[in-house]
């Protein structure tokens, strides 16, 4: 039961927070809604019990992500700090409207109507160990995770290496 | 005991808000916050699908891991680009870049 509470309070909390986040004029306001759609999926990974993705995605995504948004939204324009000269033109909000409401009416059909929901196991009441993921994430065996791990190093290496590339000032010769 | 349908009907109205945003924002930077409210809602149906559907196995777990660190990967080049953008056309809308429109 207060389980049931608790997903009522994050699910508005998201929800609103992602719909003020879309319609607001000002862009610093969308980032700090944006913080709080965040929180409010970390709070469902907790209520789910897996207690190590809400902390990563707290660290990664409010600590981090969050911060880069701030510095380039203070960085591109001292405009958008004032508000967004942006207006919603009607045809096109409402041309977004539509489509959005058609594919939640596709989504929601295709979701209610498959059996697969039927098998919902009853939720272990017990967070996973995090032994358990650390093992999983360090192992070179089946169901084991090492390989992927070392992808995104690389990766994310990469990506430094290119945002320095992309953002770097010319050097006038 | 939280049925599994509430977690998917929030998931994909979180999607589709965030599909709302990207069609009628014109700038750059809410169109990426955006992007982000969709990743956000697909790592949810992740970690429900493998939580509550398929209990005593990890890839949902670290399908949505990846995913985070996927994101932030993409949001850092993204916002070197935009950064990039501002600095040769001084603008922050989708309408200034036209050099390379058909």
């Amino acid at each position: 039961m207060a389980n049931i509470v608790i997903f009522c309070i994050l699910a508005v909390v998201i929800l609103g927070s992602a719909v003020l986040c879309v319609m607001t004029k000002r862009i610093m306001r969308a980032a700090t809604f944006l913080l709080f759609v965040l929180f409010g999926v970390a709070g469902i990974y907790f209520l789910l019990d897996y207690t190590f993705l809400g902390v990563a995605q707290i660290a990664i995504y409010a600590g981090g992500i969050m911060m880069m948004f701030i510095f380039a939204i203070q960085l591109v324009s001292k405009d958008t700090l004032q508000g967004m000269i942006e207006h919603f033109k009607g045809s096109r909000v409402a041309f977004a409207f539509l489509l959005c409401l058609i594919g939640l009416v596709t989504v929601a059909v295709v979701l209610l109507k498959n059996h697969f929901i039927d098998q919902a196991a009853s939720m272990a009441d017990v967070e996973v160990p995090v032994k358990k993921v650390g093992s999983a994430l360090m192992g070179s065996g089946k169901y084991q995770y090492v390989l992927p791990f070392e992808f995104i190093s690389v990766f994310l290496l990469a990506c430094i290496v290119g945002g320095i590339m992309i953002a770097r000032k010319e050097d006038k010769k | 005991m939280i049925p599994v349908q509430c977690f998917f009907v929030l998931s994909a109205l979180l999607f589709f808000i965030g599909v709302f945003g990207f069609v009628t924002r014109r700038n750059l930077i809410a169109m990426l916050i955006s992007i982000e409210l969709v990743l956000n809602s697909v790592d949810i149906n992740f970690a429900v699908f493998n939580r509550i559907l398929y209990p005593g196995q990890m890839e949902g777990f670290f399908f949505t891991l990846f995913s985070i660190g996927v994101s932030a990967a993409e949001a850092a080049v993204a916002l070197a680009i935009i950064i990039n953008v501002y600095r040769v056309y001084h603008s922050d809308q989708v309408n200034s870049i036209e050099n390379m429109k058909f």
